[in-house]
This record gives C-alpha cells, sequence and structure tokens, in this order.
C-alpha cells in the first residue's frame, strides 16, 4: 500500500507526460504515447534556459561548498581547539535557520549591492544549505581515518599538505562524492531562495515550473514533462549514492 | 655582556633550534603559535563566507525595531513596537496555531509512518531490496514538484484522483481550495516526500542492530511487540529522536509546500509564520513588520533543537556505553 503511495504519482507523472492534448481529458490509461510535449518544451528554449540556469547555481554551489569546506571539516575533526564544537554546531545550525528570516535582510542587502537576482548571489545564499552537508558529513569520514596513517607518512618526511593530497583525499573520496551530490540535489530542489533571491535573469527549474501552473494553461501534458525533466537528474543520482544515504541524510549523526 | 655569543646555559640547544628554523622549516614540527592558529586559519574561508550570511541576520534584528518598508526611502526607529503590534494580534497567534499544527501532524504521520514501513522492509527479500532502493525517490524531488505532481493528480478534470474518488461517488472533494481539507492536502504531500527520510534513517538503524540479544528474547518466547517495546526502541532511540529532530526542524519552518498548493489560503487558514512574514514583507512591503514574525520562530527553532540534540548525545551514551 505504501508503495503505490510513494510510487504512484511519479509514475503517472511519466505517463501523462507522454499523453497527447487531445487525450488528456478522456483516457485514463490506455492511450496512444507521444513525445510531443517533450518536442514542445524543448523547442522554446526557454525551458532549456530555466535549467541550465540550475545546473549553473546547483554546480557552482556545490564546488564552493567544497573548496572552502573540506579544509573545515578536516579542521574541525583532527585540531583539538577551543570552541570547536560551537564553530561546528553554528554550522549545523545553518541546516535548521529558517530560510525565510535569512532572506527578508539579504533581499535587502542584495539589492542594495547588486547580488541581486545574480548567479552568485544564489550561489552564496545556497551555502546556507549546501556547506553544512559537505561539513558535517566529511568530518565523519575524516574521523574515520587513523591518525597514525598521517603520522607515519609525516614521519617519512611528507609535508603536511602532501599528506593532506596523497592520503586523506583518496580515502574519503566516496563519502566526498556523496556528499557533494548530496547537496547538490538539496540545492536543485530549492525553491524559496531561487524565488524571492532571483528575478527574471536567473529562474530555476523549479520556479519556472510554478509558474507553469499558476498560468492558467491547460497544457496539463507539457507541465508533466517539465516536471519529470527536473525530476530526473535527482532520481539518477540518488540512485548513485544508495550506499552513503543514510550517513549523509543524517549529517554524519548515524555511521549507517 | 659576557654571554653574548655563547649559548645561555638555562636554554639547552637554544642555538640549535634557532640555526634549523631558517632554512627548511617544513622538516622541523611547527612552532606552538603556528599549532594553535592552523585550525582557525584552515576554518576561515568557510567561516568568512558564512558570516557574509550571518551579518544580515544579525542587521534583521535591528531592522525589527524600525519600521522600514521596501515602499519608502526613509525609516525610523520604532523601538518595540512592530512585537507589541504582532503579539497583540489575533492572526499571529493563529499562523503559531498552524505552525504547530503543520509540524505536529507531518512530523507524527511520517515517524510512526516510516517506522512502521522500515520495520516491514528489515527483511532480505529481494522484493524489500528492490523496495529500499526506489522508496526514497520522493524524497529526492523538489517540495515544490512535488506539489505540483500532486496538484496534477487532484485536478478535476485530468486528475487521476479526482476520477477515482468521482467513481466512488465522491466529487466534491475540494484539496487545498476547502479550507476543512486544506491542512490535510499540505500535511499530505509533506508525508509523500518526507516519509522516506524517516524510513532510511529507522532502517540503517534497524539494521545495524546486534543479532544475539533478539536470538535470545525468540527462546524466552516473548512476543514480537514485548521484543520491539524492550529491546528495539530503546536501541534505535538515538537514531528515532535524529529523524525527529530533523523533521521538527524542518517542518516548522515549510514554506514551498503550502505556497505551492494555497499561497496560504484559503483566506489565511494555511498562514503559517514564514507565509506571513511573506506576505508582510513582499505583498504588503512592511520589511519591519515581517521580520518579528520569523526571528520569534528562529528563537523556538534554535532553543528547541539545543534540548533535542542534548538530550540525543545523551540517549546515544546511553545505547552504546551501559
Amino acid at each position: 500500500m505504501y508503495a503505490l503511495f510513494a510510487l504512484f504519482p511519479l509514475f503517472w507523472m511519466l505517463l501523462i507526460s507522454f499523453k497527447h492534448d487531445r487525450e488528456m481529458f478522456n483516457t485514463i490509461f490506455v492511450f496512444h504515447p507521444t513525445l510531443e510535449n517533450y518536442r514542445v518544451l524543448f523547442s522554446t528554449g526557454e525551458y532549456i534556459g530555466y535549467f541550465m540556469n540550475n545546473v549553473f547555481v546547483s554546480v557552482g554551489a556545490v564546488l564552493l561548498s567544497l573548496v572552502v569546506g573540506v579544509p573545515a571539516a578536516y579542521a574541525l575533526a583532527r585540531f583539538d581547539f577551543k570552541g570547536k564544537e560551537d564553530l561546528a554546531f553554528t554550522f549545523l545550525s545553518f541546516r535548521f535557520a529558517p530560510e525565510m528570516l535569512v532572506i527578508l535582510p539579504l533581499f535587502l542587502i542584495y539589492q542594495r549591492i547588486g547580488l541581486y537576482d545574480t548567479a552568485f548571489g544564489l550561489i552564496w545564499v545556497f551555502q546556507l544549505i549546501s556547506l553544512p552537508f559537505i561539513i558535517w558529513i566529511l568530518r565523519g569520514y575524516f574521523e574515520d581515518i587513523s591518525p597514525e596513517i598521517e603520522h607515519a607518512a609525516r614521519v617519512d618526511g611528507y609535508s603536511w599538505w602532501r599528506v593532506f593530497l596523497k592520503i586523506n583525499m583518496p580515502l574519503i573520496k566516496p563519502g566526498m562524492v556523496a556528499a557533494a551530490l548530496l547537496s547538490f540535489i538539496f540545492v536543485w530542489n530549492n525553491f524559496t531562495f531561487a524565488l524571492l533571491l532571483a528575478g527574471q535573469d536567473v529562474v530555476t527549474t523549479t520556479v519556472a515550473s510554478l509558474k507553469y501552473i499558476s498560468s492558467d494553461t491547460v497544457h496539463y501534458g507539457q507541465m508533466a514533462a517539465a516536471v519529470t525533466i527536473s525530476a530526473l537528474p535527482e532520481v539518477i543520482l540518488a540512485l548513485l549514492i544508495q550506499k552513503h544515504l543514510v550517513r549523509g541524510l543524517s549529517m554524519g549523526a548515524v555511521k549507517g | 655582556m659576557s654571554s653574548i655569543g655563547r649559548p645561555d646555559p638555562s636554554v639547552p640547544f637554544a642555538d640549535l633550534a634557532n640555526a634549523s628554523a631558517t632554512p627548511n622549516s617544513d622538516k622541523i614540527p611547527p612552532i606552538p603559535f603556528m599549532r594553535k592558529a592552523r585550525p582557525y586559519l584552515i576554518l576561515a574561508p568557510a567561516l568568512l563566507l558564512t558570516i557574509g550570511i550571518l551579518i544580515p541576520f544579525f542587521i534583521s534584528i535591528y531592522y525589527s525595531l524600525t519600521n522600514y518598508s521596501f515602499k519608502y526611502k526613509d525609516y525610523s526607529f520604532v523601538g518595540l513596537e512592530n512585537w507589541t503590534q504582532m503579539l497583540t494580534d489575533p492572526l499571529f497567534w493563529h499562523s503559531v496555531w498552524v505552525t504547530l499544527q503543520y509540524a505536529f501532524f507531518s512530523t507524527g504521520v511520517e515517524m510512526l509512518l516510516g517506522i512502521g514501513i522500515a520495520l516491514m522492509l528489515n527483511q532480505d527479500t529481494r522484493l524489500s531490496k528492490a523496495l529500499r532502493m526506489v522508496l526514497i525517490f520522493p524524497l529526492m524531488i523538489a517540495p515544490v514538484i512535488a506539489t505540483l505532481i500532486w496538484q496534477l493528480m487532484t485536478n478535476n478534470s485530468v486528475g487521476v484522483i479526482a476520477y477515482a474518488l468521482r467513481s466512488i461517488g465522491i466529487d466534491n472533494f475540494l484539496w487545498g481550495a476547502d479550507p476543512k481539507t486544506a491542512m490535510f492536502s499540505v500535511v499530505l504531500i509533506d508525508v509523500w516526500v518526507n516519509t522516506p527520510f524517516v524510513i532510511v534513517l529507522v532502517l540503517a538503524g534497524l539494521r545495524s542492530l546486534p543479532k544475539a540479544p533478539f536470538e535470545s528474547a525468540m527462546v524466552d518466547g516473548g512476543s514480537a511487540w514485548f521484543t520491539f517495546k524492550t529491546l528495539t526502541l530503546p536501541m534505535i532511540k538515538p537514531l528515532l529522536l535524529i529523524a525527529l529532530l530533523f523533521r521538527i526542524m524542518i517542518s516548522l519552518q515549510e514554506f514551498s509546500i503550502i505556497f505551492a498548493l494555497t499561497r496560504g489560503g484559503p483566506g489565511d487558514t494555511l498562514m503559517s509564520l514564514p507565509l506571513t512574514a511573506y506576505n508582510e514583507a513582499f505583498t504588503y512591503k512592511e520589511l519591519g513588520t515581517a521580520l518579528p514574525y520569523m526571528l520569534i520562530l528562529w528563537v523556538f527553532i534554535y532553543i528547541l533543537s539545543y534540548y533535542l540534540i542534548r538530550y540525543w548525545s545523551r540517549a546515544q551514551k546511553n545505547a552504546s556505553g551501559s
């Protein structure tokens, strides 16, 4: 029963995305499948633009998070220093900060310093989503690496930086890929930041899809096709990170 | 005076350390100052990036004490006026009630359903293995997109659910458009999206349980319910708390599902705190009056998460330690 509840909506969405507008109102499951909806969707070029916007800001946000987050996760895992747990908690608390509270003042500031409706503005605010994931998940993976290995390499004469690149990075690579993909999914899915901190220039697929339904179109098939296209990357990515999913979703609190 | 040029006897090897420090400094252990500063230096980029976002947060406390509006250039300090106005507004208490209701129902159903499904899937049959893989799909889909899917399914002219309901004689079920069923509709979508999260976490907990206590319980002839209550539940408690923590925190500030389905309507049926703040700021353009709504929610979430996390770390010690 639950499987039906969980999966049927997706199946049905996929189904009607292949249904022609003519057959939309008088058939349920039996109809002549057509690619018409996808063709119309892509022929305008508009939707491809939204899709590319989404790819650009999501990839940008995750890359930025990796660059600053991997060293931060390492520092939080390896060193003992004053205020360590407070700092770690601060990063975690971003995950729980109400989006709307961040948006209201940022809306004002972004408009003043010209970041409103820019890709960079979105990438920056998306750090609130992706950075906690990267830092907390990778912190757990770094803690799993025995300091002995690092010490041994240091004794052999490798510099700290070389040890980090040659020993640590390969060991956490699977975790890093999983954390990156998971934060990519959640950044991709974000709606509130994209709706309110971007206007005409940087429209993402989630925002565009909502506009579709409120614009009184009766092209349900196209809508379904748009939804399918924006959901597809996530479903594929989800299958890739099966093994790390538990650890990722609980931000490293559960070592699944 | 006479000691110039001679090593200070009170510091053994002082000259030795000095001599080797300059030419190849990466071979010797770093000096204490650098060692202390290093973690902070490594963390600095991440901190800088997030401070840029935290500053607005503090600014927002200041603006909540002004009558700042997007309509005018000038604004002035009004003290606690926005706050007292909010606290005496019956609509504010309505928003609090809607927010709590939403969080309570969605989290409650997701936890119960999630635990139940996880218990069922905790077998090594091929079917449950396959289901474990595909049941997470809804979680990966954007809540807004999920809302659109449900909107299409319940659409009166093309929706398959609307069709099914009609065929069993129900044709006046209005979902989000009816104040009586609006809350049910948004909670249903939240449950659809987020139950897999609970399933995934609880399943991980169930699969990491030791076998021995369960085998002895079986030998002793304990009932399934008794085993679950006295063995399984205490052991997966830390995990349940993590799932609960995440679900409560996020459902308290849910914006996108409600916004996408009804914009807070019909009327103000679903005007939760984030929706009200959105309305004040972007419909009425009053930033000053919008901010207290979110600040009060943030304080509530912060205190709640603080206690839940403390409770969790205690539960985890109990489960693994004694």
